[in-house]
């Protein structure tokens, strides 16, 4: 905190405001969006509100509301810029502003939070679900395209091409810039929530690469659910989600021993997980079980709580996991909560059992091509004793397995089973 | 407002094989559907069902030939235009539609200036 009188230094500034780009892009950009209209026009207006920042704040200190500020300055800019180009209002505007009345875009005092009409408009089912991400991230999070680029492993080219597809979209059909109402909430929502858990997955095992963590996408992840939380704070679904985020990611340190290598939840040393972060969860997930049918968010948190409360692997209360796993598949009819509540049935009742379901759902064909059903499979086999069959499951894990951590751990579990 | 044409395909082999009955609950449907445009705060600017793929006849490039432009299981079959204030409100009246045996489309209308 620097009093404005204050000469504060250019380092401390320049932190300020990488701080307030992390902490406030979303809101600046949401606020400044309505009175721009425009997406592309509201991003730059906002880019260049940061950029004078800078200068402003090294000479005036950092206000003591920095998104605020930032707002105000990025407004002006788009008023500006519909003063010098009139024919921009003639033009179709990449915005639609579904309220009668227009916003009062002279009224610097009162700024609206306007999050979640960008976050439902990036998030519209009428896009693609690799768009919404990519929208999300832009927009949202305040990312590059080259940095979304490299979070998903294409070329820069190929998510610039992706977001713009993405706007155009938005113009052309009119996507409003509005929160869904209560009748359509429900299901928009889940697909709010679904992007916000994709980075999260994304960015915790990396589909492929090198690292099996990619910290950026986790830690954007976790600041998207915590906004979500704070801006619908009766939502159980969103309460459930950062749970759920929450308890995995406080055994994210244990997940990897110390050269880099998978351990699975088993073999985790639990002295290594964030306590904090896991009491943090499981109040809100107290929270967002109370009342009827919790939906599949809450269920899978749920679950994490189970996990995290345990003092040992042996020692989960697997019955209830696989018990909620059973409330989970009847909300979320998913294959994959099919294979995760086998792989629970098999610690409540035996790997025998679980295999049963196992071909179930190789049978039932949507998890081809799907790395961890073989992985479960094999695993499952080895536990019988079944050496050969488990060393083909493995081979089969391991055609599919892409994350370097992961392959190897396959690999050694084949030397495992079929040790020539 | 904006304009949005809802586009309707569904399988034609459905409709030669369904019973009077059937019939007549489409056509109601579809009376129906006029009402609740407006119910839902658009507007039904135009409207028509299309005769069989069967009739259809297709020109590339000159050359005539008999047949749909595309060979699809579940083809166009009829359309509406409409006036909406936004997607949102478009999709609203196009999950209205009907079309028991398929499922439609919707496209916004391009404007030139």
């Amino acid at each position: 905190m620097t009093s404005p009188a204050g000469e504060p230094g250019r380092d401390s500034v320049s932190a300020a405001v990488a701080d307030a780009h992390r902490r406030e892009w979303a809101y600046v950009l949401a606020a400044t969006a309505r009175v721009a209209g425009d997406i592309d026009l509201a991003e730059e207006c906002v880019q260049d509100a940061y950029l004078s920042a800078l200068e402003a704040w090294t000479r005036e200190g950092v206000p003591r509301n920095p998104a605020a500020w930032l707002t105000v300055a990025a407004r002006r800019k788009a008023l500006d810029a519909h003063r010098r180009d009139k024919t921009l209002r003639t033009k179709l505007p990449l915005l639609v502003e579904p309220d009668a009345t227009p916003p009062d875009a002279e009224d610097d005092d009162v700024i609206g939070d306007d999050r979640l009409r960008l976050v439902f408009t990036c998030c519209h089912p009428a896009l693609a679900r690799e768009a919404q991400v990519a929208l999300t991230l832009r927009l949202v999070c305040g990312l590059t395209t080259g940095e979304i680029a490299q979070a998903f492993l294409v070329s820069e080219a190929t998510m610039a091409a992706r977001v713009t597809r993405a706007k155009k979209k938005i113009s052309a059909t009119r996507i409003p810039y509005r929160v869904p109402g209560a009748a359509e909430l429900p299901d928009r929502l889940d697909a709010v929530l679904t992007v916000v858990h994709l980075l999260y997955t994304t960015g915790h095992t990396a589909p492929i690469g090198d690292a099996l963590v990619r910290p950026d996408l986790v830690e954007r992840a976790l600041d998207l659910a915590r906004m979500l939380q704070y801006l619908m704070p009766d939502e159980r679904e969103v309460r459930g989600l950062l749970a759920l985020l929450l308890l995995t990611d406080a055994r994210r340190s244990s997940r990897t021993s110390a050269d880099g290598k998978l351990l699975l939840l088993a073999d985790q040393s639990r002295a290594g997980w964030d306590r904090a972060m896991i009491a943090d969860g499981i109040r809100l997930v107290r929270e967002a079980l109370r009342g009827a049918r919790p939906g599949r968010f809450v269920l899978q948190a749920a679950i994490a709580a189970l996990h995290a409360e345990a003092p040992s692997y042996a020692e989960t209360d697997w019955a209830q996991v696989v018990a909620l796993y059973d409330l989970l598949v009847r909300v979320w009819p998913s294959p994959v909560v099919a294979l995760n509540r086998a792989a629970a049935l098999s610690m409540k009742d035996g790997p025998e059992a679980a295999l049963t379901a196992i071909e179930q759902l190789e049978r039932d064909g949507r998890l081809d091509g799907y790395r961890y059903l073989p992985a479960t499979k094999a695993d499952l086999l080895r536990r019988l004793g079944r050496r050969a069959e488990a060393a083909t499951a493995y081979r089969a894990a391991l055609d599919l397995a892409e994350n370097a951590q992961e392959r190897e751990f396959l690999t050694q579990r084949l030397a495992e089973v079929a040790p020539d | 407002m904006a304009q949005y044409l809802i586009l309707i395909y569904e399988n034609e082999g459905s409709y030669a094989t369904a019973s009077p009955e059937v019939f007549n609950e489409v056509m109601q449907a579809h009376n129906r559907f006029a009402e609740q445009v407006v119910e839902q705060g658009g507007k039904l600017l135009g409207g028509n069902a299309l005769q069989g793929t069967n009739t259809a006849t297709t020109i590339r490039t000159d050359v005539v030939t008999d047949g749909p432009f595309v060979e699809t299981k579940e083809a166009l079959g009829g359309y509406y235009l409409i006036e909406a204030n936004d997607l949102d409100q478009a999709l609203a009246i196009g999950k209205l539609c009907p079309a028991r045996f398929g499922g439609v489309e919707v496209r916004p209308i391009m404007h030139f200036e």
